[in-house]
């Protein structure tokens, strides 16, 4: 059962990492190329056409962030990042420049496939398949319309709240930085204000989540922003 | 000089200017009498001719007017596309700028110097472009005709009778390093035009009938001859300087031109100009501010602001003095700055003024001495700069009547009843008493009417014969004059006060507000900080919103975390700020560059270095910030300035003396725990090679056994890995506490949500009030706290028992606190449990570190944690975070909505 749920490249330099996420990969259906530097990471990147891109940030020759920045000089295919440092700067400069996600190691099996569909799933609704309505268990929004339900009753959005709901909605699984947020709902100067970013999702929580303290559905990424859960049940492990 | 050698000053002044224009480009301008002579052709001959040399030319823009002989020259010029712009409706297009500064040539031709570019371009005026271009190494050719010379430009229109609005400041032409005069005899010209090879656009037909006039081309040749004629004088000139020609060498003249707001200043800006051209001279338009007139208006206070403007833009010093007597102020500032000659407009008032109020002209005659008083008339009032609307005329307050009425009918009362005790002229007095009353309190009108009516009262009521207005002695008409005198006097004296008193009260205001904002920011150290109390406390001062960015790490101009949104900065706006941090000049709204933009933007300088930008919006969009508005602004931005290069100097120092500190403490903790290390790694290592033994077969279940053991311990190693990183990083202080306005309830959020695995189905009770504002502390570092206190409470308590996370403001600070029902904590324990390698009892596999990194990092913001047990069982840990500081200023979209 190789090979039919799509293509991915990783670009990986360290053969342990390279082999365990060969195995892990190719025993859930995935193709994959693999390569150990930046470079042949972005010729094979030319050639094949990938669905997906796995890349390091610690290449030995082109930096991670230098790698991502070619292939988005062209490209919009899902990048995955794989980080092994912990800095969240890293991670937010990786987002900002166009990263779709990313994973810090050690990581289990179980989140990397989860993120791997995620991004399957936008390349998908880029292509066109995106629906107008977004269905999360009980939250209903209504893209064209510009209405958002919990359950069955309808719930008021101030304009701004609408604003960063919906460009959640339409990234969602993915992680959206606070500086993306700041520019989408008041512009690119200011994107220093991440208080306002907290007052608003703070807002966003307590008129859409159950429980505030343990939302469902604005997962919280200390340090680096937010991204909307994505699948009814996320898998853990 | 006597020895023939020039100025070493001036030399180096040539030089420098020299070394400056070689990495300039340079300015070559096709300058002509008259539209049709021929400029554009003559320039794409020389480019043509340069291109045959081989230099990189680009036609940047070029009007043809689809004309053959013109196209025909374009052949082989490579042509940047124009830039097109919406306009109304329309589409116009524009130089495209960029494309030009990224096209890079050697030499580009902008024909038409004087064109006014669409509304939405970068710059107002197209030799704007000019200049930026030439500022970026590139060559330009382009063209001009006399009549869009500023300082030409009213002589043409007086000669023509046509005015052209488009014009081009003179320094312009001094700029140019070359000029190249394109002559054509009118007659040629006529002819031409006949033949309809002339274009002009900016003339209606009428008006350009008037113009093509054989006599006004004939004075529109002198005038462009004797302009380039000024012109190589002057190259002459400066070729004397440098080679020491032993010459005349010109007195130093300065000249100082009194302008205000009435249009005819104009006229005597331009004259002004054209004298201190001719005497190579520094010249200096000056403003006197009456106290003793009525405050004027806003609309010549605009016209001032314009008149002021475009002498600046002719290349005067502008200076506004303020006194109560005008022409005392124009002559001691003249001897103050030794001017040679004063340029003074002729009066218009009737002559009577000058009798009763003293002719300023004639004071500053009188005054003179040595200095040349030059009375210019301004006959013919030019139309203004800008349109006067209608709306100026000014209500005086109506309680000024009533109180003048009021007053005269209380004289009355009182004359009255003194009347059969004192002499009746003497009942004058009385009258007097009231009218320096109400020459402070009442308007200017209203006490004129009060004088006359205490006059006639007087006379209708006392003198006799009584109740009737005939005068029966004359000696009672020298009463009634000293009466009118002492109202003129007494008037004159207060209004003066008055508005003297009113202009000091706004320089006090002005002066303290400057003040006030220099000592707020004494005190401040942070950048953020320092531009977040300058941007609150000017759009107090001037009631505007405004807005300060500054260069983040990576030099992208940005507004520091702290400051609140005062008006959107879209990527419009924020260009606009970028400009005027690249080019260090002011632009955007009410300036000349990107007047488009909302607000104006003022660069902040230090020195030599710029550190930021200060944009401004008035509140009312439609207002334009003034002249002196603007000035104020600046010594604003200069006190903010030195404010940050402060600052800067501060945080460097404090950078060094960290950076020591780290050095020494780097690595010492990693040795101590290497073996806690190896526990684990000798697990792994024992079942992975029992697992890749060839010859032993194993049960499925034992297996299984093996790598539940391989992923429990390398978890375990991960946990101690990162403590162990964590522990050294806050030891060495390289984990730095960034404090942002965090929300607690986000972190709770968090934390239990990457617990879920380890939580199982054990049930935590959050209890965090909506009143928990946001609090300043480091998200990453807090819900490490947060994971280290929740994950003992799991490991180190009974699975059926409730955990329990509160957090609540008490006093200065937040706290938070993590209840379990467990054993509690041994007595005496309760602070032995923080240190370091302290396990607790019940086995969990720490190494003892995750209350001592807890411990750190609040510490670290200032806060205080501890350990409690509980009544009824079970251990309570509590932490603080201190909230020091106001929380930012945040307005939300919900009561808008």
């Amino acid at each position: 059962m190789t090979g039919n749920k799509g293509l991915i490249l990783l670009i990986e330099d360290e053969p342990q990492v390279r082999r365990f996420l060969r195995v892990t990969l190719q025993s859930h259906g995935y193709a994959l190329i693999e390569t150990a530097t930046g470079q042949e990471g972005l010729t094979q990147t030319t050639s094949h056409n990938p669905d997906v891109i796995l890349l390091d940030l610690g290449l030995p020759d082109l930096g991670g962030l230098e790698v991502l920045g070619r292939i988005r000089e062209w490209s919009q295919t899902p990048v995955i990042i794989l980080s092994a440092r912990e800095k969240e700067k890293d991670k937010i400069r990786a987002l900002d420049a166009g990263a779709n996600d990313y994973l810090t190691k050690p990581f289990s099996a179980g989140e990397l496939l989860a993120r791997i569909r995620v991004a399957l799933r936008h390349q998908g609704i880029k292509a066109g398949l995106s629906e107008p309505v977004f269905v999360l268990d009980t939250l209903r929004v209504d893209l064209a319309k510009r209405r958002v339900f919990l359950k069955e009753s309808e719930i008021h959005l101030t304009p701004i709240e609408y604003k960063l709901l919906s460009y959640l909605v339409k990234n969602a699984g993915k992680v959206i930085t606070h500086s993306q947020l700041l520019e989408e709902g008041w512009g690119p100067a200011y994107a220093n204000q991440v208080h306002y970013v907290r007052i608003y999702m703070g807002m966003l929580r307590h008129k859409l989540e159950e429980d505030p303290s343990r939302p469902r559905f604005f997962i919280n990424e200390p340090g680096v922003g937010y991204r909307l859960r994505f699948e009814p049940e996320e898998e853990k492990k | 000089m006597e020895d023939g050698r020039p100025d070493p000053d001036l030399l180096i002044g040539r030089m420098n200017r020299e070394a400056d224009r070689k990495r300039e480009g340079q300015l070559k301008i096709f300058f002509g009498a008259a539209p049709g002579v021929g400029k554009t052709y003559a320039m794409l001959q020389a480019a043509q001719q340069k291109l045959a040399e081989g230099v990189d030319v680009v036609v940047g823009l070029v009007e043809t007017h689809k004309r053959k002989e013109t196209e025909a020259l374009l052949v082989g010029l490579e042509v940047i596309p124009r830039h097109k712009i919406e306009y109304r409706d329309v589409e116009l297009s524009e130089l495209d700028i960029d494309a030009a500064l990224n096209r890079k040539p050697a030499l580009i031709l902008v024909d038409e110097l004087a064109h006014t570019n669409v509304p939405g371009s970068r710059h107002k005026k197209r030799w704007q472009d000019i200049y930026e271009l030439l500022g970026a190494g590139i060559s330009v050719y382009s063209t001009v005709n006399t009549q869009h010379l500023e300082s030409l430009n009213d002589i043409v229109s007086q000669i023509t009778g046509v005015t052209i609005h488009e014009t081009v400041p003179d320094f312009l032409m001094d700029r140019a390093d070359e000029i190249e005069l394109i002559d054509l005899p009118p007659d040629d010209l006529l002819q031409r035009l006949k033949e309809g090879k002339v274009y002009v656009p900016d003339l209606a037909a009428q008006a350009s009938n008037n113009f093509f006039r054989k006599g006004n081309l004939l004075a529109l040749r002198e005038l462009a001859l004797r302009r380039t004629a000024e012109r190589v004088d002057e190259q002459m000139q400066q070729y004397r300087e440098v080679k020491g020609v032993k010459g005349v060498w010109p007195a130093t003249e300065r000249i100082l031109v009194c302008v205000g707001p009435n249009p005819r200043s104009i006229r005597l800006i331009r004259a002004a100009k054209r004298m201190a051209a001719g005497l190579k001279a520094e010249w200096i338009a000056a403003y006197v501010e009456a106290p003793h007139k009525v405050k004027p208006s806003e609309n010549d206070l605009r016209q001032l602001a314009e008149h002021l403007r475009l002498a600046e833009s002719l290349g005067a010093e502008t200076i506004k003095l303020s006194g109560h007597k005008a022409s005392d102020e124009i002559l001691n500032y003249s001897r103050e700055r030794n001017v040679t000659k004063i340029i003074v407009g002729k009066p218009t008032h009737p002559k009577w003024k000058d009798k009763v109020f003293g002719s300023m002209l004639d004071a500053v005659v009188r005054g003179s001495g040595d200095i040349d008083v030059y009375v210019i008339t301004g006959d013919t009032a030019e139309p203004s700069l800008r349109p006067v609307s209608k709306t100026r005329v000014r209500k005086p307050p109506q309680t000024g009547w009533l109180l003048s009425i009021a007053t005269v009918g209380v004289c009355t009362g009182i004359a009255a009843l003194m009347d059969q005790y004192v002499p009746r002229s003497d009942l004058a007095m009385v009258y007097l008493l009231g009218i320096v009353f109400t020459a402070g309190r009442a308007g200017k009108v209203p006490f004129w009417s009060a004088t006359l009516l205490s006059i006639l009262a007087f006379d209708f009521f006392f003198v006799p014969p009584r109740y009737s207005f005939y005068v029966s002695s004359p000696g009672y008409f020298v009463t009634f004059a000293v009466m009118i005198i002492v109202a003129l006097i007494v008037s004159k004296l207060t209004l003066k006060v008055r508005d003297q008193s009113d202009i000091v009260k706004q320089r006090e205001q002005r002066t303290a507000a400057l003040y006030g904002l220099s000592r707020k920011l004494v005190h401040e150290r942070g950048i953020e900080q320092l531009s977040t109390i300058a941007a609150i406390h000017i759009s107090e001062v001037f009631s505007s919103h405004v807005v300060i960015l500054v260069p983040d790490d990576k030099g992208a101009l940005t507004v520091p975390a702290t400051e609140p949104i005062t008006f959107p900065l879209d990527h419009k706006e924020l260009s606009v700020a970028e400009w005027t941090y690249k080019h260090g000049e002011k632009a955007g709204l009410g300036t000349d560059t990107l007047s488009g933009a909302k607000a104006v933007y003022l660069p902040i300088v230090t020195g030599s270095q710029m550190v930021g930008v200060m944009g401004v919006m008035p509140s009312n969009t439609e207002s334009l910030l003034d002249h002196e508005q603007i000035h104020m602004l600046e010594s604003f931005a200069d006190q903010i300035a030195m404010a940050i290069d402060r600052a800067m100097i501060a945080k460097e120092a404090q950078a060094m003396l960290l950076k020591a500190e780290t050095e020494e403490l780097r690595s010492t903790l990693l040795s101590s725990v290497s073996h806690d290390l190896r526990t684990p790694l000798a697990a792994i290592k024992g079942a992975t090679t029992t697992l890749l033994q060839k010859n032993v077969t194993l049960e499925t279940s034992e297996s299984h056994d093996l790598l539940q053991t391989i992923y429990e311990e390398s978890e375990h190693l991960t946990h101690i890995i990162r403590n162990v990183l964590d522990m050294t990083r806050i030891e060495t202080k390289a984990i730095k506490v960034k404090k942002e306005w965090e929300s607690i309830e986000e972190i709770t959020g968090a934390v239990l949500n990457r617990l879920s695995d380890e939580l199982g189905t054990r049930k935590v009770k959050v209890d965090i009030p909506n009143e928990v504002p946001l609090v300043p502390f480091d998200p990453l570092l807090i819900e490490q706290v947060l994971t280290n206190l929740i994950d003992n409470a799991i490991k180190y308590t009974p699975k059926d028992t409730l955990i329990s996370l509160t957090a609540r403001i008490d006093g200065e600070s937040m706290l938070v606190e993590v209840a379990d029902r467990g054993a509690g904590i041994p007595a005496g324990e309760e602070e032995r449990i923080f240190e370091k390698f302290v396990r607790g009892s019940t086995a969990g596999g720490g190494i003892g570190l995750g209350l001592t990194i807890c411990r750190a990092i609040v510490n670290a913001h200032g806060g205080r944690i501890w350990v409690e047990n509980r009544p009824k069982g079970g251990a309570i840990f509590r932490f603080t975070l201190p909230i020091s500081e106001h929380p930012p200023v945040t307005e939300t979209d919900e009561e808008r909505s």
